[in-house]
């Protein structure tokens, strides 16, 4: 079974996160370049199936050049192999472009199951698997917060608002992962050295043909501002009373 | 010249993941109630800390002696006692790579490789330290078996350890009739003194170990018969660059913690980072530890190749290392004021830490001796 894992290298959300105002685009430099906590996820399902099962695992980024450090982690911690698409004309590329250039990219890649994170800890949009299903046509299974993977379909649990569905597909499928799946496994020195050897593809939007190449509609981004710093707030510091302060302070809202 | 390869920047960091998210956090709590964090060590292992050095058919890491210095001065900033332990264990773990036989190295290593199991390296006696040579627990060769009688001072991790290394006299006295045996826990006759009350390295044991009528079978022991003094030797080279590198990665810290406290911390209106005598005080500790760092580098890369003078390179940079790291340390202490003597911000924890760094693994009088000899040699 060949298992791709959609990687993205995002701000370190330990630090904090700007917004380059003239762009609107993410301020790269501003903070630590790290693989996104989710992605390391959607990698350890992965994993976990090849531990025990024969499978190749494929991390796929598309991002700046920075991402091969990411991309490199992502081996470290046990894939295979690294596909990297790299185009500085996808700067600033909006979701609805990103799935279909990710699209292009798996259907030259081949596949039988995608796994991503739910969204990412940056952008949050939330679609992308979806929209890179829909570019495929194959079933979508996301906001998983369990993974069942056998040779032939997916199955897991994602949560709604009023309780648990219990969803599967046949594959070739796309999934996404929450993060009540497991977390993921540290990558020890045997895996950082590995991680060297193994190849790492790095293909242009010329090399992923027309559609993904052509520019589609795209949004734009037209303003962005600052989001004002937050005011004091009311603090209550406990000396045995702060349960009463705090419903008081609830109760003269109308909150309780 | 010390440009990290991606390699090792992929090694750090992922140390510094390990230390940030499993040491640091705990290691003021640790020290405070002496707790061993034996569950940690078996995570420390699964990331390959268990055995840095030795090769990969029996679970190492295959790693270089350069590699790590770089780890140990990154898990000394999360840990300096856990660091220094993690050393010692990967001590006992490399001779027995080395100087075992193929037969010994797959018996032993695996488990410790992974930190299941923990090693203790046993030279100090109670009557012998500096002057470890004149060592007088004995090996007495029985038949099949070595009846070992002594009593070992100061051991780390005695008690915890499930393996451990014991020097023991087989032959004449001085260094040429000292042999080394590996002990598994629990042979009858082995047991172990109360946990020492020390000024630091508080997260780990520090016991006797005292054997009476201990038998192990003859392929318990590591070498020849008189070989046992070279082989603790040369296993103190590698554990006093780690030791340096343990040092280093404290000092590190309490610099970049000092840096923090004197920016936000005002009096006589003003950052005290302002006052140039402050500023230059964390200048000259910035400046010493830079040095100590490529000293160690140096030493580290001189070990991994096998130069002649590797073992008096060794000797320098745990003198120099670990005395411009205490001494940066202790400032670290004094510029953090009364703050710096509480154990919640964590600088007087490695103070004392660093302290016995200058002690054990030969004292730093004793890396003078090592240098001045060999300055000597090269001179006739
Ligand atoms: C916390 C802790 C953990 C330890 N862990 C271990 C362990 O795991 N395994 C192990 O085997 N040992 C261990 N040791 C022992 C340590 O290595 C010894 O304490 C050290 O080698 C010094 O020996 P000593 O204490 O007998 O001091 P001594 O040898 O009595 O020395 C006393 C003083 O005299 C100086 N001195 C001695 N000889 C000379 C000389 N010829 N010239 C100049 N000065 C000299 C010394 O430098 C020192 O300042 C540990 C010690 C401590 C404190």
């Amino acid at each position: 079974m060949k298992i791709v894992v959609l990687v993205k290298q995002v701000p370190d959300t330990w630090g904090a996160r700007r917004l380059n105002l003239d762009t609107g685009w993410l301020d790269r430099g501003g903070s630590e370049a790290v693989i996104d906590e989710i992605d390391e996820r959607a990698l350890e399902a992965a994993l976990a199936y090849q531990d025990s099962n024969d499978a190749e695992v494929v991390a796929l980024t598309m991002g700046p050049d920075s991402a091969k450090d990411m991309l490199r982690k992502s081996l470290a911690m046990g894939a295979d192999s690294a596909v990297h698409i790299l185009d500085s004309r996808l700067a600033g590329a909006d979701l609805a472009w990103t799935a279909r250039v990710i699209a292009a990219a798996l259907t030259k890649l081949g596949y039988d199951l995608v796994i991503a994170g739910n969204e990412s800890t940056d952008g949050r949009g939330g679609v992308l698997p979806a929209l890179v299903a829909e570019h495929l046509g194959v079933p979508l299974a996301s906001y998983l917060d369990s993974v069942a993977i056998t040779a032939d379909s997916i199955a897991g649990e994602r949560s709604t608002e009023l309780g648990t569905m219990s969803v599967r597909a046949p594959l070739p499928a796309v999934i996404s992962v929450t993060e009540r799946t497991a977390e993921a496994r540290f990558p020890n020195f045997k895996g950082i050295l590995r991680a060297k050897k193994k190849p790492v593809t790095v293909w242009s939007l010329d090399d992923l043909g027309a559609d993904a190449a052509a520019s589609p509609v795209r949004s734009v981004v037209l303003a962005t501002s600052e989001r004002p710093a937050r005011s004091a707030g009311t603090q209550i510091v406990d000396d045995g009373t702060a349960g009463v302060e705090l419903a008081e302070f609830l109760a003269a809202r109308h909150l309780i | 010249m010390f440009i990290l390869d991606e390699e090792q920047q992929d090694l750090v960091d992922a140390v510094r993941d390990f230390a940030n998210r499993q040491l640091a956090p705990h290691a003021v709590e640790w020290d405070q109630a002496k707790f061993f964090p034996v569950d940690v060590l078996r995570e420390a292992g699964g990331l390959g800390l268990g055995a840095i050095y030795a090769h990969e058919d029996v679970g190492g890491s295959g790693l270089t002696r350069s590699d790590a210095a770089l780890i140990f001065e990154e898990l000394a900033r999360g840990d300096t006692t856990i660091a220094a332990y993690i050393s010692i264990h990967n001590m006992v773990v490399w001779m027995i790579d080395r100087f075992g036989t193929d037969e010994q190295r797959r018996r032993w290593i695996p488990p410790l490789a992974t930190m299941e199991q923990l090693g203790s390296y046993c030279l100090t006696e109670p009557d012998a330290g500096s002057d470890a040579a004149a060592l007088r627990t004995t090996a007495i060769l029985d038949g099949d078996h070595y009846l070992l009688n002594g009593v070992k001072q100061f051991i780390s991790g005695a008690g915890a350890s499930s393996v451990y290394l014991v020097m023991a006299r087989t032959g004449e006295p001085g260094p040429h009739g000292i042999t080394a045996f590996v002990v598994p826990a629990g042979t009858p006759g082995l047991s172990f003194g109360q946990n020492e009350r020390k000024m630091g390295w508080n997260a780990q044991p520090t016991r006797q170990v005292i054997l009476e009528n201990v038998r192990v079978p003859v392929n318990h022991r590591l070498g020849e018969e008189g070989g046992g003094f070279v082989i603790a030797m040369k296993g103190l080279d590698g554990g006093r660059l780690n030791m340096a590198a343990c040092s280093l990665g404290g000092a590190q810290w309490a610099l970049e913690r000092t840096v923090a406290h004197l920016r936000t911390r005002t009096a006589f209106g003003g950052p005290l980072i302002d006052q140039q005598a402050l500023l230059f005080q964390l200048a000259d500790m910035a400046t010493e530890l830079e040095a100590a760092r490529s000293l160690l580098r140096h030493a580290a890369s001189s070990l991994d190749r096998g130069d002649a003078d590797a073992v008096s390179l060794c000797a320098m940079a745990k003198r120099f290392v670990t005395d411009v790291s205490f001494t940066a340390a202790n400032t670290a202490l004094q510029l953090h004021g009364g703050y710096g003597y509480l154990a919640d911000y964590g600088i007087e924890k490695v103070v004392r830490d660093l302290r016995v760094h200058q002690i054990l693994e030969g004292t730093n009088e004793i890396m003078r001796l090592i240098v001045g000899r060999a300055i000597v040699e090269d001179a006739q």
